[in-house]
């Protein structure tokens, strides 16, 4: 657009998007091809070109259904829409950044709790050991999300052909790594 | 004593809402050599010039210096109104106080500052302004179009009806463009070869117009009126005065399995061809790159077979010189090809066609005979795709415009595939159904509600093969963006319309301006919409963004207005605002040192050499001469001159000093 | 023959469940006379779970890496995991372009990138460092027909990491046929398997990957070629899900492409890490390498 046009002040969440991301929700021009390449659009409550038309509207309660969406979290980050966007809307930051506010303002979709309880876990194996330590991740995010019994019959095939470790990597400089978390995730929480 | 009149122009409030008018009126009038000054709201409205008129006449005015909108805008209106008044017309300038200042600036003192400022210096200029005549040149009464598509035919006829000479360059073997390989057209769905050919036909006989195919233009040099044009005509290896059509040698030549260009790849053609057999003129060429003799030196059956002994295999190209007074751009447009699409496969798929591959297949002398019939096995397709948009309005891949004749030609082929297989299912992806023209929007209905064409609307994300079939993926965008697949028998994408290859490169030897996309660029959008920046070249058609046929025949027609207007005067007159090398008495004759380092960088070739000599015809000196029916003003020699030798009238060195001076100054 | 020494990644994933991809890169290495250097004491680079959370942790945690590589005095880094791969480019990227991104950054690790690394794709080392030392050590020819799978993350985001084309890739098919093998043109070389939603939504891997596994076995290859960890354990492990999906049971093997260039050169099966892929690799009649074969780079008929 054109520079006069950017004193506009635009507090909609398309607006805080476009600041923070540079993505403006208002060049889609609604073709659907993100949507069609999408891998999981069928398991989206609002297929991605949806979710863009709920943004570009404004309204209070569209803005509410995107922060509270599946979808933000079931997009895998494949890049498929951009790569495909005859416009470049580039939807993986903004999906990043929608998944932020969503926490942020504790408006996380209950059916995307196993994604987040897995995020979760995978960092916090991080800021522990530096590194991912799959047999803990495992345990970890089991008893985050209750499902106790969702692939019991992998790991011990797993470690049978080698490919999970019982003791966990550690790097040596931890201090290091847990200023990264403390001047990052941890940061934000407060 | 220089006596100037100055007047202020108001512009409504376009200028007075943010310029202090009367304030700089007053400035002025104090300003040395002003005699008289004025403001008032529109000073080219009738009473406004009347003011002038008057005030020359009143105060013996020796110039006048109108103070308002840019000269581009009235310049020619106020000089106008000087020479009714009796002052000459080049004494009169123009201070843009408009575009310069009141448009780009806040109301203020320092704006007022600038106004006057602007005008002080226009008044120092007028000061040294001479008078000056204007140039008259005569008329080559000859057109040159250039292109011999449905535009350039429509141009010639009408030029040459008009009783004008027309001189016409095709690029190809024969005239027709891509009307010629259209099956039936839209909105009225009447075939593009039965109201085409006629009028190719009428170009061959027309006694005013002199066709050259199989030829290019090399090069243009000189202006309006007087433009002079090299013509290449390529060898086609056949004596065209000679040969009289029979066919023979293209039907013995050995060499048969030639891609055909007219039937876009889907038909085959031999080395010796008539591109179709409605071609004008009737006349094949050799293609040399694949004839054997050409590649062995052997064959020549061709030779053998030409009862009329018209076959030369040592035939070389011919460069024509002609003198024309205007010149036609009508060269057309091109499609992009489906190898530009990366998610529809890099045109890998023989069964991903382009809509210029669907006419050829439709049409009923094309290569399966108007029958439907995919290209890799021949089967007739019972669920056929298209894609609308395919390419534009795709800034991603670097084209943001809409073609705009897609949509209308997309509804036609779904229309004629339901004609053609009344079991089969046509599916038309879209994003805007853009139908806005005379029975346009009823045509696409019609398509939709009578023909039953199932329009989709959302943009095909991926095509990919499967076991034979084509699976086009995309989204139902009115339907919840949900996912929808259809196993397809043969996809057809509108393809992106784009300049023609070539348009660049023909461009700049017109010295006319293009833009990003190469496309030839019209002079104004709206009120220019057939000229070029360049007086006496003219376009239409395709050449300057997609355009349909009826588009562009109009276009041609104006242009052909355009054309006779100009021819309908013996001289032309032409602005006085040329270079010239200063004389001087001998024994100097000039300051020129005949260095003759204006004479490269002149882009008009203007300069000429001129030979001073003595009583008994002896050489004294060269000096440069500036040839005054050449040269445009650019003033690129007086930039080059070393001993400041050159001058342009209207725009003299001394005029420009004291320009900045005032400002300096002020 | 001179050694030559590449700094390397070989991320979380490799030490763990991936072990047999690292244990091929490093075999072939070997072979040819190449070391891998790792980064001294590197960590986890964050994966998804990073950047869907906390985009400055996203990037300090690959930035940590790389300028510790650059302390190390490393010039080229090799990264085989594609997950990997795309955030250190990305992360290189963004701390490019933009530079109080860069300063915080380098705040938060208490250490400077400068951003001299050129960071290496498996594919992009092969291209570089192996394909031209195959012709003189092949032992065995590849003779089988190959579905390449590319996956998401070597080709996308295609601006950042300008590698081969985002549709229809050709790079591991060119490797592929160097080595023998048929490889097939279909149609999910690019399309997503699931990524990192194996252990949290697997319903969806088993249906992206089903399709994958599928559309490769249909068109006849006997063996899916990857250059990712993620890849790989979703289309090998995650088999029960896709044969689910799929309501067939479906025995295509899937191989590191490190595996397969591995097998060429003669080496152990064991070494390569093969028993330790959940679908069993048959794999075997290779022909003796004959000749040279002589591969055109991406070539694509246009023939209309
Ligand atoms: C698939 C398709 C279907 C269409 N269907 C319809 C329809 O149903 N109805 C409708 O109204 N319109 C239709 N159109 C649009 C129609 O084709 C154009 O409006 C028309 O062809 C434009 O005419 P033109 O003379 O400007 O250009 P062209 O037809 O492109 O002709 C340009 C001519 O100039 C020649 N040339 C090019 N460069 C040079 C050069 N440097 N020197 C000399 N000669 C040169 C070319 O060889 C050609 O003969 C369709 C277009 C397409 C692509
Ligand atoms: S592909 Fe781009 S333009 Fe089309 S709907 Fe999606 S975001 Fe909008
Ligand atoms: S990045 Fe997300 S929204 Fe885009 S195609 Fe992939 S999963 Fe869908
Ligand atoms: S000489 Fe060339 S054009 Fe003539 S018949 Fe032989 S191949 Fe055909
Ligand atoms: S005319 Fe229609 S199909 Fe063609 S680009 Fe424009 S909107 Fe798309």
């Amino acid at each position: 657009m054109s520079e006069s046009h950017n004193h506009l002040v635009d507090n909609s969440l398309s607006g805080k998007i476009k600041k923070e991301t540079g993505v403006s929700v208002a060049r889609c021009y609604q073709c659907g091809k993100c949507s069609a390449g999408c891998p999981v659009s069928v398991d989206m409550d609002y297929p991605p070109s949806l979710l863009i038309r709920k943004l570009q509207t404004g309204l209070p309660e569209h803005e509410e259904q995107v922060l509270r969406s599946k979808s933000i979290w079931f997009c895998l980050s494949c890049e498929m829409c951009i790569a495909r966007c005859p416009m470049e809307v580039d939807i993986p930051p903004m999906m990043d950044y929608l998944r932020h506010e969503s926490i942020r303002l504790k408006k996380v979709n209950p059916a995307s709790k196993n994604i987040i309880s897995f995020h979760k876990a995978f960092l916090d194996s991080i800021e522990q050991t530096g590194k991912l330590y799959e047999m803990g991740l495992i345990v970890d995010y089991k008893t985050r999300s209750f499902n106790l019994m969702q692939d019991v019959m992998l790991a011990p095939s797993m470690f049978a052909k080698g490919k999970l470790s019982i003791l966990p990597e550690v790097i040596k400089n931890r201090r290091n790594m847990k200023q990264i978390f403390k001047n990052t995730l941890k940061n934000k929480q407060k | 004593m220089a006596r100037i009149g100055v007047f202020i122009c108001h512009c409504g409030e376009n200028i007075s809402a943010t310029v202090d008018c009367p304030k700089v009126s007053e400035v002025a009038a104090k300003f040395p050599g002003v005699v008289y000054s004025i403001d008032y709201k529109y000073m080219c409205s009738d009473p406004g010039q009347s003011m002038v008129v008057n005030a020359i006449k009143e105060h013996k005015l020796t110039g006048v210096v109108v103070s308002a909108c840019s000269p581009r805008m009235h310049e020619p209106t106020f000089r106008r109104a000087c020479a009714e008044a009796g002052l000459n017309p080049y004494l009169c300038e123009m201070a843009n106080i408009r575009e310069h200042c009141s448009w780009v600036h806040e109301k203020g003192d320092k704006t007022d500052q600038k106004a006057i400022d602007v005008v002080r210096m226009m008044v120092e200029k007028v000061k040294r302004n001479n008078a000056l005549m204007s140039i008259k040149v005569p008329v080559t009464k000859t057109a040159l179009v250039i292109g011999g598509g449905v535009a350039g035919i429509q141009a010639a006829l009408d030029i040459a009806n008009a009783g004008h000479k027309v001189i016409m360059v095709e690029r190809d073997p024969s005239i027709g463009g891509h009307m010629s390989q259209l099956s039936e057209t839209f909105p009225t769905l009447d075939c593009s070869q039965c109201i085409l050919t006629p009028r190719m036909v009428e170009v061959a006989q027309n006694p005013n117009i002199k066709l050259y195919t199989y030829a290019e233009v090399e090069s243009v040099e000189g202006f309006v009126g007087n433009f002079t044009v090299k013509i290449r005509k390529k060898a086609k290896s056949v004596d065209e005065t000679v040969c009289n059509g029979c066919g023979l040698c293209t039907t013995k030549c050995p060499n048969k399995k030639i891609p055909n260009e007219f039937e876009l790849g889907m038909g085959k053609r031999p080395a010796i061809y008539v591109p179709f057999p409605q071609a004008v003129p009737n006349i094949p060429v050799i293609d040399k790159i694949n004839c054997t003799y050409y590649k062995t030196g052997k064959c020549k059956i061709c030779e053998k077979v030409c009862q009329a002994k018209a076959i030369r295999f040592d035939q070389e190209d011919e460069i024509i010189e002609v003198a024309v007074g205007a010149i036609a751009i009508c060269t057309g447009f091109d499609v992009k090809k489906t190898d530009f699409f990366p998610e529809y496969g890099y045109g890998k798929y023989k069964d991903i066609i382009d809509g210029l591959q669907f006419e050829r297949m439709a049409s009923a002398s094309g290569p399966t005979s108007g029958e439907m019939r995919r290209p890799s096995d021949g089967q007739t397709p019972k669920k056929i795709v298209f894609v609308a948009c395919a390419g534009s309005r795709d800034p991603a891949k670097g084209i943001e415009y809409c073609s705009k004749i897609c949509c209308m030609y997309t509804a036609k082929h779904a229309m004629l595939y339901k004609h053609k297989v009344h079991d089969g299912t046509a599916y038309v992806f879209y994003m805007d159904i853009r139908a806005a023209g005379k029975n346009y929007d009823e045509f696409t209905r019609r398509g939709i509600e009578e023909d039953g064409a199932k329009y989709i609307r959302g943009r095909v994300s991926k095509i990919y093969e499967r076991d034979g079939k084509l699976i086009v993926v995309g989204a139902d965008t009115l339907m919840n963006a949900e996912t929808v697949e259809i196993e397809a028998d043969m996809v057809v994408l509108a393809t992106a319309g784009v300049a023609n290859p070539g348009a660049e490169e023909l461009a700049q030897k017109l010295h006319v301006s293009y833009d990003q996309h190469k496309f030839f660029s019209e002079a104004h959008p709206k009120l220019k919409p057939v000229e070029t920046n360049t007086a006496g070249i003219y376009l239409a058609g395709a050449c300057q963004a997609p355009k349909d046929i009826p588009e562009s025949v109009a276009a041609a027609s104006g242009v052909a207005g355009k054309i006779s207007c100009l021819f309908a005067n013996n001289e032309l007159t032409r602005e006085p605002l040329i270079a010239f090398v200063d004389r001087t008495a001998p024994p100097e004759y000039s300051s020129c040192t005949g260095c003759f380092l204006c004479q490269p960088v002149c882009p008009y070739n203007a300069i000429e050499r001129e030979d001073v000599k003595d009583r008994n015809g002896n050489l004294i000196k060269q000096l440069a001469y500036i040839n005054p029916g050449l040269c445009q003003g650019c003033g690129t020699c007086v930039a080059v001159c070393k001993s400041k030798s050159i001058d342009i009238d209207g725009y003299t060195n001394s005029q420009m000093y004291y320009e900045v001076d005032a400002l300096l100054n002020s | 023959m001179q050694k030559i020494k590449l700094g390397y990644y070989p991320g979380c994933s490799l030490e763990g469940s991936s072990r047999e991809y690292n244990e091929s890169v490093q075999a072939i290495a070997e072979k040819l006379g190449i070391e891998l250097v790792s980064i001294p004491d590197w960590n986890c680079c964050g994966a998804t779970a990073a950047h869907n959370l906390n985009k400055e942790l996203s990037l300090s945690l690959p930035a940590r890496n790389l300028a510790l590589a650059e302390e190390a005095g490393l010039k080229e880094l090799v990264v085989p995991c594609a997950a990997c791969y795309s955030r250190f480019t990305t992360t290189q990227h963004e701390l490019m372009h933009d530079e109080t991104m860069h300063q915080k950054v380098n705040g938060i690790i208490g250490k400077e990138y400068k951003g001299n690394l050129r960071i290496l794709n498996v594919i992009q080392f092969i291209e570089e460092f192996i394909i031209d030392k195959l012709d003189d050590n092949i032992k065995f020819e590849f003779n089988k027909k190959v579905a390449c799978y590319y996956g998401c993350l070597l080709v996308r985001p295609n601006k950042i990491l300008n590698f081969d084309r985002t549709e229809d890739p050709q790079t591991m098919d060119v490797v592929m046929k160097k080595l023998g093998a048929d490889s097939i043109d279909w149609a999910y070389k690019t399309e997503c398997c699931g990524a990192g939603f194996s252990v949290s939504f697997t319903e969806a891997v088993g249906r992206l990957s089903g399709k994958i596994v599928e559309d490769a076995d249909h068109r006849g290859a006997e063996a899916l070629i990857v250059a990712c960890p993620m890849c790989h354990s979703n289309l090998d492990m995650r088999r029960p899900e896709i044969d689910k999906y799929n309501g067939k049971k479906l025995n295509i093997p899937v191989l590191y492409i490190t595996q397969a260039i591995g097998l060429a050169l003669g080496i152990d099966r064991n070494i390569l890490g093969l028993q330790r892929h959940f679908v069993t690799v048959k794999l075997n009649d290779f022909k003796p390498f004959a000749k040279k074969i002589e591969v055109e780079n991406l070539q694509i008929t246009e023939e209309i």
